[in-house]
């Protein structure tokens, strides 16, 4: 018999997490669903309190993996979905979220949601995510005031990330540790196109280069690629980075000395930002609509 | 707000950047443009308000350095259609 393994190092955590402190019975409940290419969350709020939610992968089909994250969501807590009083979807996938009254745009969403994060001082709001980067400036209240996207090309996303930890058979939580294993910072690889780069990085491994500089080497080219898009409008103080990438320490410390500005840190999971502003423009339209 | 449409790739930077605060929704650039790369509708990215404002339409957004290349000929540039249309200088070209 053939033996077959099976090892998928790409596999980021997935997780869950609720307020044990709230009760949502009579309040107001909202709910945002991001339906990433890479990933998909839930969120929850109870009269604009955060009070649920769920981070996993986005499968093959975008309805299931929407009910999939609001089931995971609302597990043990009693909810159902007849309990939302009102549901926005968002991400890539937010025409096909069944249960949701609105579909509303990722950059909408990530800049509202940023805010209530990271607080109103923050004016630049970058989110990495699994197949496509956005750069979004907005102003106190979490309203878009500029912002620029580039889905066409997968360089710089957690999906290029994704491939090099397969390529280097390191889990994709320990990229960004490894990468800052270097004593000198090696130069970038040369090509920003993901299917170039691994080439030029399995080039650079049969030279004998180790593999924490190999992804010292890809971190870096990342965080100059977004370099270069960020440049497009500028970056204003605070600056904030969501999704998957920026918990990616490797490529954040490098972009943080690119850009010359401190990154902001917050509590939340920084994958939620989209699906918490979801849900927070879900709250606003409610109200506007009862008026 | 500044809505940049358009991509990076490893050719270049292509973006549309249409400025919704000047914006009137008055749909000059729609009729303007031969080739149907811009359209008029509810701000996307601003939910709660109700303005109608000029974008890039999602099919085009991949693809306007192809699409956009007719009105950009290396010599003798004339003005662009869609940016001599518009009447409160909303549009621009980032190539």
């Amino acid at each position: 018999m053939v033996e077959q393994q099976r090892t998928e190092l790409w596999r980021w955590t997935e997780s869950r997490w609720m307020n044990p402190d709230l009760d949502w019975r009579g309040k107001l409940i909202t709910s945002g669903i991001d339906v990433g290419s890479v990933s998909s969350q839930a969120v929850i709020l109870t009269d604009g309190e955060l009070y649920a939610y769920s981070n996993m992968r986005t499968g093959v089909d975008s309805p299931d993996s929407a009910m999939k994250a609001i089931n995971w969501a609302m597990e043990n807590t009693g909810l159902t979905l007849k309990d939302l009083a009102y549901t926005v979807g968002t991400g890539y996938g937010r025409v096909n979220v069944p249960f949701s009254q609105r579909a509303i745009t990722e950059i909408a969403c990530h800049a509202r949601g940023g805010n209530f994060m990271y607080g109103p001082t923050v004016r630049t709001i970058l989110d990495m995510g699994g197949q496509d980067c956005k750069a979004i400036h907005c102003d106190e209240k979490g309203k878009v005031t500029n912002f620029l996207m580039n889905d066409k090309c997968a360089a710089g996303t957690g999906r290029g990330m994704e491939v090099f930890a397969d390529l280097l058979g390191v889990s994709i939580n320990d990229v960004g540790d490894l990468s800052l294993q270097v004593d000198k910072e090696p130069p970038p690889v040369s090509s920003t196109c993901v299917v170039y780069a691994k080439t030029e990085a399995t080039g650079l491994l049969r030279e004998g280069w180790p593999k924490n500089k190999v992804l010292a080497a890809y971190c870096s080219a990342m965080a100059h690629r977004i370099m270069t898009l960020l440049e497009r409008i500028g970056v204003e103080e605070d600056f904030a980075i969501t999704g998957g990438i920026a918990k990616n320490k490797g490529v954040v410390t490098r972009l943080e000395k690119e850009v010359g500005i401190p990154i902001m840190k917050t509590k939340y999971d920084t994958q939620i930002a989209g699906a918490i502003g979801a849900a927070l423009f879900a709250k606003a339209l409610l109200e506007k609509t009862k008026k | 707000m500044i809505a940049n449409y358009g991509y990076k790739d490893g050719s270049g930077d292509y973006f549309i950047a249409i400025d919704t605060d000047k914006c009137d929704g008055c749909k000059d650039c729609v009729s303007a443009c031969p080739y149907g790369v811009l359209d008029v509708g509810p701000d996307q990215n601003d939910p709660l308000s109700d303005n109608e404002v000029a974008f890039v339409t999602e099919a085009e957004r991949k693809k306007i350095k192809y699409t956009c290349a007719p009105c950009k000929p290396m010599t003798n540039r004339p003005p662009l259609p869609c940016i001599a249309s518009c009447k409160q200088k909303a549009i621009s070209h980032s190539w």
